[in-house]
C-alpha cells in the first residue's frame, strides 16, 4: 500500500475500464474502433477522428521517458511522498503520453535522460485504487 | 480580419492603487481599484463603460454589479493568464460592431494573500491523472517542457538564467517592481532548487494586484485624456489543457497561430518589432515564445537574452516592466504586459522608456503554453 499520495478523484464513468484494469494489474488504453488510434486520457470520442465507437486494449507496459523534472519540494501539499522524486511524462509504446512518477531510480538529472526506455509498475493505493508508475527498463 | 486592424484603440491603462503583498485588500477591491484608475487614465466617466471583460473567480456580471454598471456586453473567457490579451481581440470586435462603446478589461487577484478568494478545485482530469503523482502547480508541468527543450536543443541552465538576469535589469528601472536589486547568472544557479530544472529565480513571483485596460473606437478616442494606442493586430488560439495532449512539448502551436493571425491582421512581420512583452511565468517561457512566434529558430530563442540584446539599452528590449519574474505576478499575469506596452507606446515609461518605440508585440500564454494571445500595438495608426 502507498498511502502517501492524493487519491485520484473524482473517478469518471468513462474511465472505469482504465481504473478496473489497474486493479487487476493491466494498463488499459482506449482505442478508436473506427480509425484505430490509441489515445489517453479516456474519453467518449476519438480525438483523432471524432468517432464515438471506443474500445479498449491492454497496453504493453513499455515506453520511453519523454521528459522529466525533479521535485525538490511538493508544491501540491497533498503529496506526501518525500522529495526529491521524479515527475515524468512517459510516451507509451502505443503512442499516447501520460504523466507519472519514475521510481526505482536516483532522483538526479545525471541518472536520467529523455527517451530512455521505461516500463510500467503498479502501485496499490487502496483496495479499490491502483495507479501506474514507471521505472527504468534495463 | 484586416477590417479589425486599428478598429479600436486602448485609451486607458493602470494597475490597482498598489501591487505586491496586500493582505488588507480583497480580490474584488483590486478589480475595482484597477478599473477606476484605468478609466481615470482614459479621462472617461465610469458610467460610460458599457462592456465588461474579465477572467478569474469574479464574473463580468459581478464586476458590473460591484461597479454599479449595467453592461450591454460581457465576456468571461477564461483560458488562463492570457485571457486578458485574448479579450482585447474580443473587445475590438464588439466595439467595431457597436455592441459596446467603452470596453473595460479587468484583472484583480489576491494571488499571494488569498483575501476574498475561494479555493479552486482540480478538474476531473488533473484529479485522476496528474494530482496523484505530485503534479498540481505550474512549475511541475512547465519543467517538463523545459527539460525536453534542453534534450532536443542543448539549451542550458545558464541560458535560462540569463532571462532572469535580463528581466531583473528592467525591474531595477521600474518603481512598481517587487524586486529591484540586480542579479547574476550565478545568483540564479545558486538559488533554492524547487523543481529541477527550475530554481527559485527561474520562477515568477506570487503577488497580489490588479490591472485594467480601457478600449474604445477611434471616434470616441479623440475625446480621451491621452494619445490613443492602436490595436493594429490581434490573434488567439488554444491547443490543449493537459500537457500530455500538446503535440510537440517544445513548440507551442497556440502561440504560433496567435502570432501568425495578429501579424497578418496588422500587416507586419515578426522582425518589425522594437519592443516585446512576453508572458514570463518561467525563464524558459519567453525563449520558447520567440521560437513559436517566428522571431527565432527552434532552440535559438535564448540568444535574444544574451550579450545584452534584451536588456536596457539593448537592440531589442524584452519585458521592460520587469516581468512576472521581478515586477509582479498575481497568477493571471496577462493584463500587465498590455499595460506596459501601452505605456511604452505613449512614451511614459520613465527610466525604462524604449527610445522611439513604434511597434510593440504582446504575447501571452494561458496554462502551459495551452492557450495564447498576441497583440500588435502602436502609437501610430
Amino acid at each position: 500500500m502507498d498511502p502517501e499520495r492524493p487519491l485520484p478523484q473524482p473517478i469518471t464513468p468513462e474511465a472505469k475500464p482504465y481504473w478496473d484494469g489497474l486493479k487487476e494489474g493491466a494498463l488499459m488504453l482506449p482505442r478508436c474502433t473506427a480509425c484505430g488510434s490509441t489515445f489517453f486520457y479516456p474519453r467518449i470520442l476519438c480525438p483523432r477522428c471524432g468517432a464515438r465507437d471506443i474500445g479498449w486494449i491492454k497496453a504493453s507496459g513499455r515506453g520511453t521517458l519523454y521528459s522529466f523534472a525533479i521535485a525538490h519540494q511538493s508544491i501540491n501539499r497533498a503529496m506526501k511522498v518525500p522529495p526529491p522524486y521524479v515527475l515524468a511524462m512517459v510516451e507509451l509504446a502505443e503512442g499516447p503520453r501520460m504523466l507519472t512518477n519514475l521510481v526505482n531510480v536516483t532522483p538526479d538529472p545525471k541518472a536520467l535522460r529523455c527517451d530512455m526506455p521505461v516500463r510500467v509498475v503498479f502501485s496499490k493505493l487502496t483496495d479499490d485504487v491502483t495507479i501506474p508508475l514507471w521505472e527504468p527498463a534495463s | 480580419m484586416r477590417e479589425l486592424s486599428s478598429a479600436a484603440c486602448i485609451v486607458g491603462v493602470d494597475e490597482s492603487d498598489e501591487i505586491g503583498v496586500l493582505p488588507g485588500k480583497s480580490q474584488l477591491s483590486l478589480h475595482l481599484e484597477a478599473v477606476t484608475n484605468a478609466v481615470r487614465d482614459a479621462g472617461l466617466p465610469l458610467r460610460d463603460v458599457d462592456g465588461i471583460f474579465t477572467a478569474g473567480q469574479h464574473s463580468p456580471a459581478l464586476l458590473g454589479e460591484a461597479l454599479g454598471i449595467t453592461p450591454r456586453y460581457v465576456d468571461g473567457t477564461s483560458v488562463g493568464g492570457c485571457s486578458f490579451i485574448i479579450m482585447v481581440e474580443h473587445a475590438v470586435a464588439a466595439l467595431h460592431h457597436g455592441l459596446c462603446d467603452v470596453a473595460v478589461i479587468s484583472h484583480g487577484e489576491s494571488g499571494r494573500s488569498g483575501v476574498g478568494v475561494t479555493r479552486a478545485r482540480d478538474t476531473a482530469l488533473s484529479g485522476q491523472y496528474e494530482i496523484p503523482y505530485g503534479f498540481g502547480a505550474a512549475p511541475t508541468w512547465f519543467s517538463l517542457i523545459t527539460t525536453r527543450h534542453m534534450h532536443e536543443y542543448g539549451t542550458t541552465l545558464e541560458q535560462w538564467a540569463q532571462v532572469a538576469v535580463s528581466t531583473r535589469a528592467w525591474a531595477c528601472l521600474n518603481p512598481k517592481a517587487m524586486h529591484r536589486k540586480p542579479i547574476t547568472v550565478a545568483d540564479v544557479l545558486n538559488s533554492r532548487p524547487v523543481v529541477w530544472p527550475f530554481n527559485l529565480l527561474n520562477i515568477c513571483l506570487v503577488t497580489d494586484g490588479g490591472g485594467a485596460v480601457v478600449l474604445t473606437r477611434p471616434d470616441r478616442a479623440r475625446d480621451c485624456a491621452k494619445k490613443p494606442v492602436w490595436v493594429r493586430g490581434t490573434g488567439e488560439a488554444t491547443e490543449h489543457v493537459s500537457l500530455t495532449q500538446m503535440k510537440t512539448l517544445t513548440f507551442s502551436e497556440a502561440t504560433r497561430l496567435s502570432g501568425q493571425r495578429a501579424f497578418a491582421m496588422a500587416g507586419v512581420t515578426a522582425r518589425d518589432f522594437d519592443h516585446i512583452m512576453l508572458y514570463d511565468a518561467f525563464t524558459s517561457g519567453p525563449p520558447l515564445m520567440l521560437e513559436a512566434l517566428g522571431l527565432a529558430k527552434p532552440g535559438e530563442g535564448v540568444h535574444f537574452f544574451e550579450e545584452g540584446r534584451s536588456t536596457p539599452g539593448g537592440a531589442l528590449p524584452i519585458n521592460t516592466n520587469g516581468g512576472g519574474l521581478s515586477y509582479t505576478h498575481t497568477g493571471m499575469y496577462g493584463i500587465f504586459p498590455i499595460i506596459e506596452a501601452v505605456r511604452q507606446q505613449r512614451g511614459e515609461a520613465g527610466a525604462r522608456q524604449v527610445p522611439n518605440a513604434k511597434l510593440s508585440l504582446v504575447n501571452g500564454m494561458g496554462g502551459m503554453l495551452s492557450a495564447a494571445g498576441t497583440l500588435v500595438l502602436s502609437g501610430e495608426r
